[in-house]
């Protein structure tokens, strides 16, 4: 597009020369200057201060969620207790499971990333900083509104999973479901915004020479573990929509007496929590791919095992949902397949294990405590592995379903699996971040406090469960015999809380300890560059990688990026920026402006906000005004993206000159689009997944006597929505050729067919007169034609937005972003109007 | 013979084509899900012999097959001695053709595990 050359009056700078490189580090210092004050201190949006903040607010619902457990286990110590009342037990137990799940363990593994990730791939900053500050203030006000209903009496108490019809009969339970489902689904969205910030980060962050097969094996994690996030959750969403539509408008998606099955819910909630548990699983497993090599002091061995093994439980972990409903009744061969894949899950689990223990076995050990939590977490992992195979096998299941054999299961599993390896992280990059080594003597005996403490209270859950103790009861007569087994699971949680505490101990005597060296444990991966007294620039020039263990394989390495010989060492014109590579190969292909600290992110949040939590009371219009407020929050903070550059390209050493801006699928907006509306098309197919389950289950759904939305208007709204594409795909060909005066006028026409097609896409269900609240078709119909309708709204305001732009000379023929943006959305458009239109439009017509 | 392996070696590998095996497997699994459900909970019974099924299964095999015999292919392309760890687009090229490797045969283990239930059962129950 431009012509990629310096100014002819350019002369690289002389890194040799210790004042140059002073007078470069002046700049970046200027520019990396975090915001003061008491207030603005929090619009920071570097990376390095938001991801400590998400992790610890993360850490602290941990607590919170363990103090809640101990509760628990104190009113379970002996048989007839009445320390708690079974409604409180309720509350307890499932604030308890939902705060571990959503509050802790897959935002922890957002923090972490958002912290470790830019270092690991020699970056500045991800690409979207502000985003990961929205991303974090939504999970804070979310976090917050949902975990303090228990002080309110008004907790969710329908057990983490929600089963209705107990959680949707608005006589059966309270304000706490709707705390549960609009809390959580905005902290959906904050997951959602973090899956998209990592995965445009790995793919398109890199430093330059790091291939695929260079990555290190965290960034593939991440990469793995964000695609997981973008498909698991939606459902989820999904689920959420319909849940409160029945619960807030009485229509009846799971009600069995008007066409609903409550069997609806288990299946999308599953489809979520399944692929949760590999979620929050995965990203702890990185963390030893990371610290073995280095505990291990060689190359980790079969790097192509461990991505294979990454991305096949990634496949496999979607295979698995129905194991959580052998007990529902459903056709035994359809078991018999989730019983199958459950049992394949194991293999690629087994494969990372093995490849960690022959890396260690191949290396020279040293015994750090770091490798202390990660040996003893890969144990009782494997005994939760090892009760996992059994549940997994249907017969088995059915005598264990909802004891506390699988309560025992699955805290082996997250201890093992994501609790532990944490505690390994935390000792491992706890000089990363603070420039200090935590104290080995105090977590070794944590260590061993937390693995004794972990045994002792979960083990004898298994034995309780076959003797016949069902979960969630708040108390169990003496007549069972369980009294000393609960009495040793009472201790054992104690245990491990005492354990708990010592880290807590360990962490709050950090700030009277010494500095450590640079590199303490003398790694091999980028992230060690990190200097203990760190600048906020991240990296002080963008190396070549040539090696997976850079710092180890590379001559000089660490001197070279410090003396800025590598790419990008200075900020000349005042700017946040960092290097854009392509997806394979790594090639520089852009140098990216990166968002300044601003209140735009927390004002968003606390817009969006309160659309749910005003929403959750009752308070519509309140929460439409929240809405509208997003809205221009959203409008104004866009506004200030994809900004033209005052000059096309910039040299970033060694000869090397990139353009300022990109468009299209090079873009990291453009995949940035792209992958959220991945995640949107995943939760639209939840939907869809909605109207053909009732109907594969209901001998004649739709029902005789509940006339259809017609044909008539679904087939013109579908007209109408192909009419907007094509006049957005047309504008976007138009205004690159420089035809801008046409674009225009086209994007003014898609403007309208989107309007015109909101009209016609409700007008099929309103002049059929269907009853939402009489049965579940109606109500599935009119969910459908909402959704994509709302999906046209939001077109129309991207036409006028970008109408808007190309007027006010924001976009022009060369910088195209916004349009070639958008069109991403109206393709996604077209296939949800396509499927939505022809199945409430033409399939209950075709059915025979 | 030849000539067709230099040209297998010659196709583009990507992030896409590591992923083929693995959907493929997911697109059997859908399809195992769908055709119970059809079968069972819609229609109440279960075809004489599953010839619909079987030919799924067969056509996922035979792609997945595919997928791992142009992978193993490209896996063995010659050059440098291993370790193939360097930034080169060799050893790229050959990261990408295990790991595609890899993935298709995890991806037929899951296929079989999945279709074995069929072999077994013969009614709905």
């Amino acid at each position: 597009m431009t012509d990629l050359a310096a100014p002819a009056d350019y002369v690289a700078p002389d890194q040799n020369d210790p004042a140059v490189r002073a007078v470069q580090e002046d700049r970046l210092r200027a520019v990396w200057q975090p915001p003061s004050g008491w207030f603005f201190r929090w619009t920071d949006v570097n990376n390095n201060r938001v991801g400590v903040w998400y992790t610890l607010t993360a850490f602290a619902f941990m607590l919170f969620a363990g103090v809640l457990a101990l509760i628990m286990r104190a009113q379970l110590a002996v048989p007839e207790n009445d320390l708690v009342t079974a409604n409180t037990f309720n509350q307890l137990f499932t604030l308890h499971g939902s705060t571990m799940m959503f509050l802790f363990a897959v935002p922890m593994f957002e923090a972490v990333s958002i912290i470790l990730l830019p270092q690991l791939l020699g970056a500045r900053d991800l690409p979207f900083p502000r985003l990961s500050a929205f991303g974090y203030w939504s999970f804070l006000i979310g976090g917050v509104f949902v975990t303090g209903s228990i002080f309110f009496n008004a907790a969710p108490d329908g057990g983490w999973f929600m089963y209705p019809p107990l959680t949707t009969r608005t006589d059966l339970s309270g304000l706490g479901a709707d705390i549960w489902m609009l809390g959580l689904s905005f902290i959906e969205v904050s997951s959602v915004a973090a899956a998209v910030e990592l995965i445009v980060g790995v793919l398109k962050c890199r430093p330059p020479g790091m291939r695929l097969n260079l990555m290190p094996l965290y960034a593939w994690y991440i990469l793995v573990v964000a695609v997981m996030i973008l498909f698991a959750f939606p459902p989820l969403i999904a689920g959420d929509v319909l849940f409160e539509m029945e619960r807030l408008l009485d229509w009846p998606f799971f009600d069995a007496a008007r066409g609903g099955d409550p069997l609806l819910w288990q299946h999308l909630f599953w489809i979520f929590g399944h692929p949760e548990v590999y979620i929050v699983f995965l990203p702890s497993i990185a963390l030893f791919a990371m610290l073995i090599p280095t505990f291990a002091q060689r190359h980790l061995l079969g790097y192509p095992w461990i991505v294979l093994a990454a991305v096949g439980t990634a496949f496999l972990s979607f295979g698995l949902w129905v194991h959580h409903m052998f007990a529902t009744g459903l056709p035994k061969i359809s078991l018999a397949f989730f019983s199958a894949a459950s049992e394949a899950v194991a293999i690629p689990t087994g494969i990372q294990v093995f490849a960690f223990i022959a890396t260690l076995w191949a290396g020279r050990v040293i015994w750090s405590t770091p490798l202390l939590y990660a040996v003893g977490s890969i144990a009782i992992f494997t005994i939760g592995g090892l009760t996992g195979v059994m549940v997994a096998i249907a017969p088995f299941d059915w005598q264990a379903h909802d004891t506390y054999f699988v309560v025992a299961h699955l805290h082996y599993v997250l201890i093992g699996g994501t609790l532990l390896p944490l505690f390994a992280g935390l000792y491992y990059y706890w000089p990363l971040v603070t420039g200090k080594k935590l104290s080995d003597r105090i977590g070794r005996t944590a260590f061993w406090v937390m693995f004794a403490g972990a045994n002792l209270a979960f083990f004898p859950m298994h034995l309780s469960g076959l003797e016949g103790m069902p979960r969630r009861v708040f108390t169990y007569p003496a007549e069972l015999g369980i009294g000393g087994l609960n009495m040793a699971s009472t201790l054992g949680g104690f245990l491990f809380a005492a354990g708990v505490l010592l880290v807590c101990i360990d962490m709050a005597l950090s700030p009277t300890r010494a500095k450590s060296p640079r590199n303490p444990w003398n790694a091999g991966t980028l992230e060690w560059l990190a200097h203990p007294d760190d600048e906020d620039w991240g990296i002080r020039s963008v190396p070549l990688v040539t090696s997976r263990y850079p710092i180890w394989d590379q001559p000089g390495f660490v001197d070279r990026v410090d003396q800025g010989r590598f790419f990008l060492p200075d900020a000349e014109e005042g700017r946040r920026e960092t290097i854009i590579t392509s997806v394979i190969d790594a090639r520089p292909i852009q140098v990216a402006r990166l968002g300044m600290p601003s209140v735009i992110p927390m004002i968003t949040a606390v817009a969006l906000g309160s659309v749910f939590i005003l929403t959750t009371y009752h308070l519509y219009w309140w929460a439409l005004a929240g809405a509208v407020a997003t809205l221009a929050a959203v409008l104004t903070w866009l506004w200030t993206t994809a900004e033209i550059p005052e000059k096309p390209c910039k040299p970033i050493g060694h000869g090397l000159v990139v353009p300022l801006y990109l468009s299209g699928p090079s873009a990291s907006g453009w995949w940035a689009m792209f992958i959220t509306m991945m995640a949107d098309a995943t939760a639209f197919s939840g939907l869809l997944f909605g109207y053909y389950f009732f109907w594969t289950v209901h001998p004649d759904w739709p029902p005789p006597g509940h006339a259809g939305p017609g044909r008539f208007w679904p087939l013109v709204a579908l007209a109408l929505t192909i009419a907007s594409w094509a006049a957005t795909v047309g504008a976007r060909e138009l205004n690159v050729r420089g035809a801008v005066a046409a674009a225009r006028v086209l994007l003014g026409v898609a403007l309208l067919a989107s309007l015109a097609s909101i009209a016609a896409g409700l007008a099929g269900p309103w002049t059929s007169g269907l009853v939402p609240s009489a049965h579940s078709y109606p109500a599935i119909v009119w969910t459908l034609a909402i959704w994509t309708t709302a999906h046209a709204g939001i077109a129309a305001i991207c036409q006028g937005y970008t109408l808007a732009r190309s007027l006010a000379g924001r976009m022009t023929p060369e910088y195209d972003a916004d349009l070639r943006n958008i069109t991403v959305f109206l393709h996604f458009l077209l296939a949800t109007a396509v499927a939505t239109y022809l199945t409430i439009g033409l399939f209950p017509e075709l059915r025979a | 013979m030849r000539r067709l392996v230099e040209r297998i070696r010659r196709l583009s590998v990507s992030l896409w084509t590591l992923i083929v095996p693995p959907t493929v497997w997911a697109g059997h699994f859908l399809f195992s899900y769908l055709w119970a459900a059809l079968n069972c909970a819609k229609a109440g019974r279960f075809a004489t012999f599953p010839t619909l099924y079987v030919a799924g299964t067969v056509l996922a095999l035979l792609l997945i097959a595919a997928a791992g015999a142009i992978a193993t292919v490209q896996a063995n392309t010659p050059g440098d001695p291993p370790p193939h760890e360097q930034s080169t687009d060799l050893d790229r090229l050959r990261f990408l053709a295990v790991a595609t490797q890899l993935l298709a045969v995890l991806s037929a283990i899951g296929v079989v595990f999945t279709a074995t239930p069929v072999a077994f059962l013969t009614d709905c129950r």
